[in-house]
C-alpha cells in the first residue's frame, strides 16, 4: 500500500538554513543545509523540501552547491523551490541533483512552464505550488503570488485543475491563513482540492501537534503533508508523528 | 567496474553517487565500448520510452548491451531502464524494446491518483541475490505512470500493491529491473545497488 508521506522543509539563504534550527546546536552544524538534510533522513523523513530565500547571484550558485552536496549524502527524494522563472533555472537545478523543482509564481506568470517543463524533464519532477487564503466574501479561497503578498483574483480549485492538465507532477497546497498559526492544516481546502485533481497533494501550514497530520491524510485526503517549524524546534519528531499515525491506521513507512 | 548508461535524458548524479556511498566503482559513459568493457551495467532512465530507445540506437548502444547480456554479465534497468528491457511499451504509441525479457509495458488505468508518487512497501517474492539483507518489510520509493506486463509472471521476484500488483523487481536470467527509485530508497535501495554491485564484481552467471 502507497504510505502517506511527512516531507519537513527548510529555508535556506545564502547557503544556510534561515529559522534556528534549536535542538541540532550541540552536536551538529545546524544552519548547514546538508547536515540538516542528512540528520532528517536519518530520523525517517520521506522527503525534503529546500526552499531557496537567496536574492543574490552568488547566493544562487552557492545553492547549486548545496544541491550538488545533499545528493552525495542524502537518499531520499528532495526538492528545491524559491525564485525558480525559466526552463534553465530548473534544468540548472535538476543537473545539480534536486528531484522535483517547485514552482510557485513564474507558474502563474507562465503557465506553460509547467507544460514545457513537464514535456522536457518529465512531469514527476515538476511540482506546483500553490498559496491560497480564504476570501469569506466570495466563500471560495484566492491563489496569491509573490510571497502571498499579491492577490490572483483566481480561484485555488480552478488552478489547481489547470495545473494538473497542464502537467504538473504534484501540487504543494499552503494555506496562508494556517501558516504559522499551529493550529492545524486547512482541512477543508487540502480536501476540495485533492478530490478536484488526479495527481498528489502536499498539505502545507498550521503543523503545530500530531493530530493535525491524522486530520489533513483523513478527513483532508492529502497525500503527504510538508512541516517546518514543529520539526525544527522539537515540538515534534518525524518519528513521534509517524509511530502515533501508525498506531491509527494510517499507511506510513 | 559498473558501467551506468548515459543516454542523454537526464540525471545520472544520484545513481552514480548512491553506489560511490556503497563502496562500488562506476563510470558514467555513453560508449559502446566502454559499456561492453564494463562487469555489469546499470540502464538508468527518465523520460520517455520512445526516445530513450531512439537515443541508445543513435549511440550504437544497443548491441553492446545484448553483447554484455549474452556474456552473462549483470545488467540492471531501473525506472524507466527496467521497462525498456521489454518486449514493447504503449507509451504515446507503440515502441519495441530491447525485448530481454517477454512483455509489455502499460499505462495504469483507473480513478486514482496517477503517477503512483511516494514509498511504498516492497513485498519478496522469491529469495534472490539482488534482494539479499530486505527484511519482511521494505519501503521503497515509486515514480511512475507505467507498469511492466510480464509474459511470465515467475520473472516478478518482489512486488507492491498499487490498486492491483505492481512488478517492483524483476530477474530474468543475468537481467535485472527495478520499477522504483534504489538511489532514492535510502537503506533499503542503498542495499539492494550494493547486492548488484557485488554480483558484478563476483560475475554472476546463471
Amino acid at each position: 500500500m502507497l504510505t502517506k508521506r511527512i516531507i519537513p522543509c527548510f529555508d535556506v539563504k545564502n547557503g544556510r538554513v534561515v529559522k534556528n534550527v534549536s535542538f541540532l546546536t550541540n552536536e551538529r552544524d545546524a544552519g548547514d543545509p546538508v547536515e540538516l538534510a542528512a540528520y532528517y533522513e536519518e530520523a525517517g523523513a520521506d522527503e525534503l523540501v529546500l526552499l531557496d530565500i537567496t536574492a543574490s547571484v552568488e547566493g544562487r550558485s552557492t545553492m547549486m552547491d548545496i544541491v550538488r552536496r545533499t545528493t552525495d549524502q542524502v537518499f531520499i527524494p528532495f526538492t528545491v523551490g524559491g525564485g525558480i522563472s525559466a526552463m534553465e533555472d530548473i534544468r540548472e537545478i535538476l543537473k545539480a541533483g534536486a528531484d522535483k523543482v517547485s514552482i510557485n509564481t513564474a507558474a502563474v506568470k507562465n503557465p506553460k512552464l509547467i507544460s514545457e517543463g513537464a514535456k522536457r524533464f518529465g512531469q514527476q519532477c515538476i511540482v506546483v505550488a500553490i498559496d491560497g487564503r480564504y476570501d469569506r466574501s466570495k466563500g471560495d479561497w484566492e491563489v496569491l503570488i509573490n510571497g502571498g503578498r499579491t492577490g490572483t483574483g483566481m480561484s485555488v480549485i480552478e488552478w489547481a485543475k489547470k495545473v494538473a492538465s497542464l502537467g504538473a507532477g504534484e501540487i504543494l497546497l499552503t494555506s496562508f491563513d494556517q501558516d504559522g498559526q499551529k493550529d492545524g492544516y486547512d482541512v477543508t481546502l487540502t480536501r476540495l482540492v485533492s478530490e478536484a485533481v488526479s495527481i498528489p497533494v502536499i498539505a502545507s501550514g498550521g503543523a503545530g501537534k500530531k493530530e493535525h497530520f491524522y486530520e489533513v491524510f483523513t478527513e483532508g485526503k492529502a497525500d503527504a503533508a510538508l512541516a517546518a517549524s514543529i520539526f525544527h524546534f522539537k515540538e515534534t519528531s518525524v518519528g513521534e508523528v509517524k509511530s502515533y499515525l501508525k498506531k491509527k491506521g494510517v499507511a506510513i513507512r | 567496474m559498473i558501467a551506468i548508461v548515459d543516454y542523454g535524458v537526464g540525471n545520472l548524479r544520484s545513481v552514480q553517487k548512491a553506489f560511490e556511498k556503497v563502496g562500488h566503482e562506476v563510470i558514467v559513459t555513453s560508449s559502446p565500448q566502454e559499456v561492453a568493457a564494463a562487469d555489469g551495467v546499470l540502464l538508468p532512465g527518465v523520460g520517455a520510452f520512445g526516445d530513450a530507445m531512439f537515443h541508445l540506437k543513435q549511440l550504437g548502444l544497443l548491441d553492446s548491451l545484448k553483447q554484455s547480456v549474452k556474456q552473462g554479465k549483470p545488467l540492471l534497468g531501473i525506472c524507466l531502464g527496467m521497462q525498456l528491457l521489454f518486449s514493447a511499451s504503449e507509451e504515446h504509441g507503440h515502441h519495441i524494446g530491447l525485448n530481454l525479457i517477454a512483455g509489455n509495458v502499460k499505462r495504469f488505468k483507473g480513478k486514482f491518483k496517477i503517477p503512483q508518487v511516494g514509498w511504498n512497501e516492497l513485498v519478496v517474492k522469491q529469495p534472490h541475490p539482488l534482494l539479499e539483507g530486505l527484511n519482511k518489510n521494505n519501503y521503497v520509493y515509486y515514480v511512475h505512470s507505467y507498469v511492466v506486463d510480464p509474459a511470465d509472471r515467475s520473472v516478478i521476484i518482489a512486488s507492491s500493491d498499487y490498486y492491483g500488483e505492481v512488478p517492483g523487481v524483476v530477474a530474468f536470467k543475468n537481467v535485472y529491473g527495478i520499477q522504483f527509485h534504489p538511489e532514492k530508497s535510502s537503506s533499503v535501495g542503498l542495499r539492494m545497488l550494493d547486492n548488484f554491485g557485488r554480483m558484478c564484481k563476483e560475475g554472476v552467471r546463471s
